[in-house]
């Protein structure tokens, strides 16, 4: 997983409530068996119509934000499905940080695990962020994690917070399973608990 | 951890039971009792474990069966057209055998969507921790079993440890109290639940529903109301386990025997929540106001009952009134108008909301004796070969096929559309699966969720119809 430390890019508005991981990426794209290569179909039905074609309305194919790291989202983004395809296709497309009133959980805990910063901040600061985001790529926003502070293109700072064991994870882009390995005597006790507590199991 | 003599509630408890180590900040190791695994969420984590040189940790406890993709007709054991959805079903069946986890493959009669899968086979017991790479996880809540759902890395992390990185969430509880009047079920409960609260409204929370409607409830309804929590925003759903419980776990094929029996159901029974335990949020509702219902929008929230109207977007606040708009644009409807004056084209009964045996009881009751109204196309899908087979024996099969209903084997089919069962633009249909999202059963198809009865009903009128017009004789 690559490390977050501090990015400057352009920031998207993408107002609408309720953006699903239906919505992220549509269910045709989730057949792959890899990672890496969903970014072109990031949004697929918001952003080509059946034929294929771009959608000139829609945010990312604006010639400001086609190129946009940061999206700055409708409350409860993320909701719906599991699939950790979302976070990859953000990911594919260049997207590591997204900004909303509240995320859906399983979205922001998918986030975490591939390098993408989601930040909650109250609703007024949103809409600051949001109006920022509307000037396109005039307005670079700035996410510093080590600081936890938003900078806006005109140097207005928030301050964000986010749980500390996430941090440390993505500041230095560390592996989860391999932290959880070196505590595998911790989890061997247990299961030998169990085997006598709850055999059934 | 909850210090020792405060009450806890059900979360609580199984929480607790499940912690092999707490951190300073409250980040948990929590072991995982059960793994199910299908072939959408899980090849980036097999693939993860071979570049790592990594291996399952513990196959026993892991439960492996394809259902997204797999296509619902027959021959499909031997081919399955689709290219990519192939390949996927494929590299289950590898990872699965080379990993030795238990398996039902395509051709097993046991097959089925993971989550009827999961309780039918007893994996699912109370108690326990139950995840999946899927958000439906939470139906395994109605058995007092702390499930949710989780993402391909997660897969990949219980796969190798058997254990998850997890903050406690807070609780929730709903309480219906009360007695369901005639004509109203489980999925109405639900989706009701989901109106009131929101989409976000259980964002960070895990929900206990509770109250006297939820005790009368079967497992399979159970199951139903517990599966839409994550629609609720609450990853899991929770019902405190009790007779009803204990009578549908015995005798199944992975239920403890004999003396582990009575050990387990000494234990289960401590499974409740105490007097007096702390819930950070409380939503109660009567019984006796809920109604079948339907949704009328693009989010699991946007519902109302069947006698209502659609509404105007205006009458929302905030950011909802461009979404209400938004919604009413794609499902191409006025606000004022009747619901039950919206006709449909096509009707889905299945998925893991409602694909169990009392669902197609439910729906073949509407049915008996009436046909699908024509021009409608209208299939079932059993959640399981087991629960396909015991319809099929109780004479259910043929009610649904003299009515005029495809028959189909089991999967997720078109509660997602992955495989060939999918809605055309402009397609509109009464729907018992649990998301109404654009696109989410084809691209520009209009779902309409609701419970199996009022599907029924909807394939008999051609229209979203109050069931309890055609079953006044028997309400």
């Amino acid at each position: 997983m690559d490390k977050f430390t501090q990015l400057t890019g352009v920031a998207a508005p993408m107002p609408l409530v309720n953006i699903d991981t239906d919505m992220i990426i549509p269910k045709q794209f989730l057949k792959t068996i890899q990672r890496s290569g969903l970014g072109k179909n990031l949004f697929d039905e918001l952003r080509y119509d059946a034929q294929g074609n771009e959608n000139p309305d829609f945010v990312l194919n604006q010639p400001a934000y086609r190129n946009a790291e940061i999206i700055i989202a409708g409350d409860n983004f993320g909701c719906g499905s599991s699939r950790e395809h979302a976070p990859w296709a953000l990911l594919d497309f260049g997207v590591r940080c997204v900004i909303s009133t509240s995320f859906a959980d399983i979205f922001f805990n998918n986030c975490f695990k591939n390098g993408i910063l989601p930040i909650v901040m109250p609703q007024e600061v949103v809409d600051v962020l949001m109006e920022d985001a509307t000037r396109g790529a005039n307005a670079r926003i700035t996410v510093d994690l080590e600081r936890e502070v938003v900078t806006t293109s005109d140097g207005k700072e928030f301050t964000f917070s986010i749980d500390p064991f996430r941090r440390h994870c993505l500041l230095n882009g560390l592996d989860d399973i391999g932290l959880t390995m070196e505590k595998a005597p911790a989890i061997q006790g247990f299961e030998a608990k169990m085997a006598t507590a709850r055999p059934w199991i | 951890m909850t210090a020792p003599h405060t009450p806890r509630t059900l979360y609580d408890k199984i929480w607790d039971d499940h912690v092999i180590q707490q951190d300073a900040d409250g980040t948990c190791l929590l072991y995982i009792d059960r793994h199910l695994v299908h072939e959408v969420t899980s090849p980036q984590a097999f693939e993860g474990l071979r570049m790592t040189g990594r291996k399952v940790h513990a196959p026993d406890k892991t439960i492996a069966v394809p259902d997204h993709n797999v296509p619902t007709t027959t021959g499909r054991e031997t081919h399955i057209e689709n290219e990519e959805g192939r390949i996927q079903v494929a590299a289950l069946d590898t990872n699965a055998r080379a990993s030795g986890v238990h398996y039902y493959p395509i051709d097993d009669i046991r097959q089925g969507i993971v989550h009827i899968v999961g309780p039918e086979q007893g994996w699912t017991l109370p108690g326990m921790t139950v995840v999946c790479g899927d958000s439906h996880t939470a139906t395994h809540g109605a058995f007092g079993a702390l499930a949710h759902g989780i993402g391909t890395s997660e897969v990949e992390h219980v796969l190798a440890t058997q254990t998850l990185i997890q903050k406690k969430s807070k609780n929730m509880k709903v309480e219906i109290t009360g007695s369901l009047p005639p004509g109203v079920t489980a999925k109405d409960i639900t989706l009701t639940v989901i109106g009131l609260t929101g989409t976000a409204g259980g964002n960070g929370h895990v929900i206990e529903y509770c109250g006297q409607a939820i005790r009368e409830l079967s497992m399979e309804g159970r199951m139903t109301v517990c599966n839409m929590a994550i629609e609720g925003g609450a990853r899991a759903g929770l019902v405190a386990p009790d007779e009803t419980t204990f009578a549908y776990c015995k005798g199944r094929p992975n239920a403890p025997k004999g003396e582990q029996w009575d050990a387990a159901v000494a234990y289960w029974k401590t499974l409740f929540s105490d007097e007096g335990a702390h819930y950070d949020k409380v939503v109660t509702i009567r019984a006796e106001d809920i109604a079948p219902v339907v949704t009328w929008g693009t989010s699991p929230e946007d519902v109302l009952p069947i006698t209502g109207v659609v509404p105007e977007p205006a009458s929302f606040a905030g950011g909802k009134v461009a979404a209400a708009q938004r919604s009413l644009d794609y499902m191409g409807l006025t606000a004022g108008t009747k619901l039950d004056e919206i006709a449909i084209n096509t009707v889905f009964i299945g998925s893991c909301t409602n694909g169990r045996i009392e669902d197609l009881r439910a729906a073949a009751e509407v049915l008996r004796g009436r046909k699908v109204k024509d021009g409608i196309r209208a299939m079932v899908v059993p959640g399981s070969g087991l629960v396909r087979a015991q319809a099929e024996a109780e004479g259910i099969a043929q009610v649904f096929l003299d009515a005029g209903f495809e028959w189909r084997l089991a999967g997720c089919s078109m509660c997602l559309g992955m495989n060939d069962d999918q809605l055309s633009p402009g397609d509109r249909c009464a729907a018992t699966s649990n998301r109404n999202f654009e696109g989410r059963q084809g691209r520009g198809g209009r779902t309409h969720l609701m419970s199996p009865a009022m599907a029924a009903a909807a394939a008999v009128t051609g229209r979203l119809t109050d069931v309890r017009e055609l079953v006044r004789e028997a309400v």
